[in-house]
């Protein structure tokens, strides 16, 4: 058990530690939703668009670049939804367009004058950094998610089956759609930054794909989803620290690992 | 306080349903009237559907029937309030003239449910007709109700089977008795049959005249089998962007409007 206190030794060990312990439920939660309403690509795009947020944040002189994330992820969740609402163009384009546009902005932003050097630490993010006011609002957001989940999750649940069929019965479709993308604009970008723009869509999609494999129900998946993001999170933290390799990454390897894992022995599970 | 929705099931438990699974109740009363007045949708500058007047009563089978790209979806969507149109429908009782509010119980044609999706029947049952989150709990009385209500289709055994796993069959008793839950005045059921055999069929035939039998409710339904509409429907409208045809079903099948809608008649559809 040597390991366990010389891993807690340090301040910034326990604070990523708790991160994890929030980030990880906290996308294990939100990604079951978001692989049944088949927005896995707009959480993509969404992080992406991070660089412009940062990019704005530089040029405004906000002191706290994480603010001007939150602000211009919440309006590009929106005017995303409000373009794929008008039924224009098929829905993956109109996110490509979005993601593209988003990241050459910011890309083209950060690297004047050569300094893009400064900013690369968004790529794969950097959870040691995380300082306690940082982990209490992730904290809120995780709370902010389950009451949502309490109230509305039945809803979203018809909404992801059929459109037509929840509006009958009087679910109402486009703000809830508006609410739960905001929700996840909030949560990428409160995120990223510890996370990493490269990989957060992976972990926020593979807890849920995993379960999906070895769930029968809405409970199975929320629980084996949970389960596999904190246990992936705890050990590639840990495996992170020991190996001296960055936190976010090792913990993808692990999620997908377990992705395979329960894609090869779905067959057995189920049955029993 | 108790979820209106779920106050609906259990008016329905005690109107309609036996444990025997069979539907019963006090039948239609045939004054109900639900009428829709000049229905125009538009797609930008396309006219979608136009001008359609139609009557239901209570207690009646309307066969929507129409060529592809007739407007026949176009006219559900419209109804159930998902696409925006002009003209009114309106739902009265006819004893005393009073509008009241509709409630339509909607069968779509397909679910958005892929393979592999961790959703039960009780999980799709209940994410509709309770506010309880379905990936939390699952209360023993909620599961009774919704036992209760599949039972009126013969599909309480599939309570704990995977959606994506259900054949069309089914499904489709699954999906209606969702859309009698609460018990609603008009069915929509939007080409309900496609992807199932002929036992199952028949059986689902049965049942919508059992349900027209017994429940107070009027149902519309789009159909491309003609023996059905034949057999079971009370009324026909015969749909091509507006109505042009509407009548008792032989009225319109040997109509000169039904042969040129489908070119050389019966046979080419």
């Amino acid at each position: 058990m040597q390991w366990i206190s010389e891993f807690l030794k340090y301040d910034f060990m326990k604070n990523a530690l708790a991160a994890i312990l929030i980030i990880t439920p906290l996308f294990g939660i939100l990604g079951t939703m978001i692989v049944n309403n088949k927005l896995a690509f707009f959480s993509d795009a969404l992080g992406h668009s991070a660089f412009t947020g940062m990019a704005l944040g530089v040029i405004l002189g906000v002191s706290d670049t994480g603010i001007s994330m939150v602000v211009f992820g919440i309006l590009f969740a929106l005017l995303l939804n409000y373009i794929r609402s008008r039924n224009t163009l098929s829905n993956d384009t109109v996110i490509s367009v979005f993601s593209s546009v988003s990241t050459a902005i910011g890309l083209v932003i950060l690297s004047r004058g050569g300094n893009f050097s400064k900013y690369s630490q968004i790529l794969v993010g950097d959870i040691l950094s995380i300082r306690p006011s940082e982990i209490v609002s992730l904290l809120v957001i995780l709370i902010i998610t389950i009451l949502f989940w309490a109230v509305a999750f039945n809803k979203l649940l018809a909404m992801s089956v059929n459109v037509s069929l929840a509006k009958s019965k009087g679910i109402p479709v486009r703000r809830l759609e508006t609410v739960f993308s905001v929700l996840i604009a909030i949560i990428v970008m409160l995120s990223i930054r510890w996370i990493g723009i490269l990989i957060i869509n992976a972990l926020l999609i593979l807890p849920a794909a995993s379960a999906r494999n070895i769930a029968s129900n809405m409970r199975e998946y929320h629980l084996f989803s949970v389960l596999i993001a904190v246990f992936s999170g705890v050990l590639g933290l840990v495996i992170s620290y020991f190996l001296n390799t960055a936190a976010g990454p090792t913990i993808v390897i692990l999620s997908g690992t377990i992705f395979f894992i329960t894609l090869l022995t779905r067959g057995i599970v189920k049955q029993s | 306080m108790p979820d209106i929705k779920e106050r609906g099931i259990q008016e329905d438990t005690r109107q309609n349903v036996r444990s025997t699974g069979k539907i019963s109740g006090h039948g239609a009363c045939g004054l109900h009237c639900i009428k829709m007045k000049d229905i125009t949708v538009r797609d930008g500058d396309t006219v979608m559907v136009e001008h359609v007047n139609m009557h239901i009563h209570c207690g009646k089978v309307t066969v929507i029937i129409g060529r592809n790209g007739a407007g026949k979806s176009t006219l559900i969507k419209a109804i159930l309030g998902e696409i925006p149109h002009e003209g009114t429908i309106e739902f009265t009782d006819l004893r005393n003239q009073k509008a009241e509010s509709l409630r339509i119980g909607y069968v779509p044609q397909h679910l958005n449910v892929e393979k592999n999706t961790p959703v039960s029947v009780y999980d799709l049952f209940a994410g509709y007709i309770s506010n309880i989150p379905v990936c939390l709990f699952r209360p023993k009385k909620l599961k009774e109700k919704i036992i209760r209500q599949l039972e009126m289709f013969q599909a309480q055994d599939l309570i704990d089977r995977q959606v994506c796993d259900l054949s069309g069959g089914e499904l489709q008793r699954v999906l209606l008795s969702i859309a009698c839950t609460p018990a609603p005045n008009l069915l929509l059921l939007d080409e309900p049959v496609s992807g199932i055999d002929k036992n199952g069929m028949e059986l689902f035939y049965k049942k919508i005249d059992e349900l027209k039998k017994h429940y107070d409710l009027a149902i519309i339904l789009v159909s491309h089998d003609l023996e059905f509409v034949e057999r079971y429907a009370d009324e026909v409208v015969l749909l091509d962007k507006t109505v042009i045809k509407a009548g008792k079903p032989r009225e319109v099948l040997e109509s000169e409007e039904f042969a040129k809608a489908f070119g050389s008649g019966r046979h080419a559809w």
